[in-house]
């Protein structure tokens, strides 16, 4: 009989492994998935996990959609240590889309240099005020900012499609949904001659190392730290538990907006009524496989857009329906909260 | 504006209502059991998708409703293992379950995207369904309507009157001390946890079926996480839950009306309304801190092991 045990502290090991695990065990689903659906399953497995990287265009296509997921879970994550649950970051990506194409479409005859930061600026406001609003219902109202959260990004996906669909849309655009598209001083500019990879990615870099010196090395996020692992030991030295929600909601809204437009003034480049094919939800799964950890975060990140990737590309291939990307992340988060009793329990072989 | 007018509203609002009746009855039953489930959303696409291909390929459609329930209580059992059995935490595993339910569905029902099934048609109930202005008005919904009016009574009479019932409060309230007297902690929480699967899962396979007779991917559109606020504004009490229901049901019709006032509104905002709604009630109710405190399970989110 297998019988479980409490370790005496959790596992480090065991908490680096666990992602690993449950990688390991949705790869094998995977096979037995493409299996069913009577595809050849080495076949498969290389045009799902191996073929999107054999190119350089394909290398720059992983960083291109890592950038959003960084963007959002390294965000989240930050409000997850906390016990600040937000899950409405695709809500607040839209209106950062929404708010930086705004400006562009306000301001877009005029070429200038201070165009583009002023988008990105916007963005990041526009996700935070997005973000604001279950943070101040939170704070004030004592309202699950869960439920919140995730009724604002319905709202945030009717606001973009009355927008494209009314006042916004192109009058060139032969009634096609969508704005005009944006001139080359509103884009992100690309970081490599022939790849889709824009200066965006840097910036998510940016925010990885500025979220492990905010985590590690700040007070703030030391209370903030506190307040997840100990929330009566917060209270009782007295850190502010409104300050904790605000901060980990704003931060993690104005990031959420910075992914938003570096997908309006990147690869898309104009506005459509979908700007995110659920990066803010699927940055949820990223940041826990993460380990809520930046650096964990980048990996996990790298695999996620490897999902979308290899999901886009066994459509194409294999006539495999894109939906199967859902499919793994969702397995992939179950594999891993499974995976994560190894980290508090030792598994014993008694006779 | 004559009762001949009202009519259409009445019934479009009670059928609105019903799958927030169910969603929300079986997610209250869990949460007295002191779990929390965040996967309502994605049990109910799953149940949306099962209850369409299963009632469209054997032509009946409560074999279909059958088989949601029994989708929605596996992939409960897939969250009740990982919650009740290895500890995990609630909140993560819910959100798990509705993003694995939204791509599980998606893969499941693609081949039958957007292809018509015939839905569950009024019931004719002879002589009631005859009254003038009555029978229209009360006696000629489909099945799952009038099911959903002896659910509530059930879990009324369940959670009030019943041993069973009561037992599974107090786990909810106090599973150490329960667990005491010897209640069977975790598998009270189990059969919960399955009740609200299935629940689910039939609230799913009333939209694929009834609601709007079709599979479209995503279809619920966040009506289980609706039921989710429903139950809190519901203070946990169904009598409130059937009550709030009815309400967002209300708010639901009261966009496809509008119009026809001359308001004129883009649809858009009018669609915004049972999101913004769900925001303000909860607001309402959430505001006095000791309304939470005094009507949330005391359990409610947290594991529990015998052993530990």
């Amino acid at each position: 009989m297998l019988q479980l045990e409490k370790r005496a502290a959790p596992s480090n090991g065991m908490r680096l492994a666990a992602p690993l695990f449950a990688t390991l065990l949705m790869l094998v689903t995977g096979l037995c998935i493409f299996l069913v659906l009577g595809k050849n399953p080495v076949d498969a497995f290389r045009v799902f996990f191996i073929k999107p990287l054999a190119s350089l265009y394909g290398l720059g296509e992983l960083l291109l959609k890592t950038t959003p997921l960084l963007l959002c879970a390294l965000g989240l994550a930050i409000g997850f240590r906390s016990n600040v649950w937000n899950i409405g970051a695709e809500g607040q990506l839209t209106i950062g889309g929404i708010a930086g194409a705004g400006v562009a479409l306000a301001f877009g005859d005029t070429e200038s240099h201070w165009l583009l930061p002023l988008m990105l600026l916007a963005g990041v406001l526009g996700g935070m005020a997005w973000a604001a609003i279950p943070a101040f219902l939170r704070t004030r109202f004592n309202t699950s900012e869960i439920l919140v959260s995730l009724m604002l990004v319905y709202v945030a996906q009717l606001l973009l499609s009355y927008l494209v669909h009314g006042p916004w849309r192109d009058p060139d655009g032969y009634n096609f949904p969508q704005s005009r598209m944006f001139n080359d001083w509103e884009l992100l500019p690309l970081l490599w001659e022939g790849v889709r990879t824009n200066i965006g990615f840097i910036f998510a870099l940016l925010l990885a190392a500025l979220s492990w010196v905010f985590t590690t090395k700040t007070f703030a996020g030391y209370r903030m730290q506190v307040a997840g692992l100990a929330p009566a030991a917060a209270a009782y030295a007295g850190f502010s538990e409104r300050r904790n929600i605000w901060l980990a909601l704003l931060i993690s809204g104005g990031a959420a907006g910075l992914a938003g437009i570096g997908e309006v003034a990147g690869p898309i480049g104009q506005l459509q009524p979908q700007v995110s094919p659920g990066y803010g939800f699927a940055a949820i799964i990223v940041a826990f496989v993460g380990r809520l950890h930046p650096l964990g975060i980048v990996l996990a990140s790298l695999l996620m857009s490897l999902l979308y990737l290899g999901g886009e590309q066994a459509q194409i291939e294999l006539a495999l329906p894109s939906a199967v990307t859902g499919l793994f992340q969702g397995l992939l988060l179950f594999y891993l909260l499974a995976a994560d009793l190894l980290v508090n329990f030792r598994v014993k072989v008694s006779a | 504006m004559n009762l001949d007018a009202l009519t259409p509203i009445f019934v479009s609002t009670v059928v609105a209502a019903t799958p927030l009746i169910y969603a929300a009855l079986g997610e209250l039953v869990t949460e007295k059991a002191g779990v929390l489930n965040l996967g309502v959303e994605g049990m109910m696409l799953v149940g949306a998708v099962v209850g369409f291909i299963v009632g469209l390929s054997s032509g009946s459609l409560v074999l279909g409703y059958l088989a949601a329930a029994c989708a929605g209580v596996a992939l409960s059992l897939v969250f009740g293992f990982l919650t009740i059995t290895l500890q995990a935490n609630q909140v993560a595993t819910g959100l798990a379950l509705t993003l694995f339910g939204a791509g599980l569905s998606a893969f499941v029902g693609r081949s039958y995207a957007g292809q018509p099934i015939d839905g569950a048609g009024p019931l004719h109930i002879p002589l009631l369904s005859d009254i003038p202005v009555i029978g229209p008005l009360l006696f000629s919904f489909n099945l799952l309507v009038y099911g959903s009016i002896a659910l509530y009574f059930a879990v009324q009479w369940f959670l009030n009157r019943s041993h069973a019932g009561l037992k599974l409060r107090a786990i909810g309230e106090a599973p150490s001390v329960s667990h005491a007297i010897g209640h069977p902690v975790l598998k009270t929480r189990y059969f919960a946890v399955m009740f609200g699967g299935a629940c689910s899962g039939i609230a799913g396979a009333y939209l694929s079926t009834a609601l709007t007779p079709m599979w479209v991917e995503g279809m619920s559109s966040g009506r289980g996480w609706i039921a989710l606020a429903l139950v809190v504004f519901a203070t946990w009490k169904p009598l409130r839950v059937l009550l709030g229901a009815y309400l967002f049901g209300g708010v639901t019709v009261l966009q496809l009306y509008a119009q026809g006032f001359g308001l004129h509104v883009p649809s858009e905002f009018l669609s915004m309304l049972p999101y913004l709604a769900t925001i303000v009630v909860l607001v309402i109710i959430c505001r006095d801190p000791k309304t939470i405190l005094l009507n949330q399970p005391a359990s409610l989110g947290k594991a529990f092991h015998p052993d530990a």
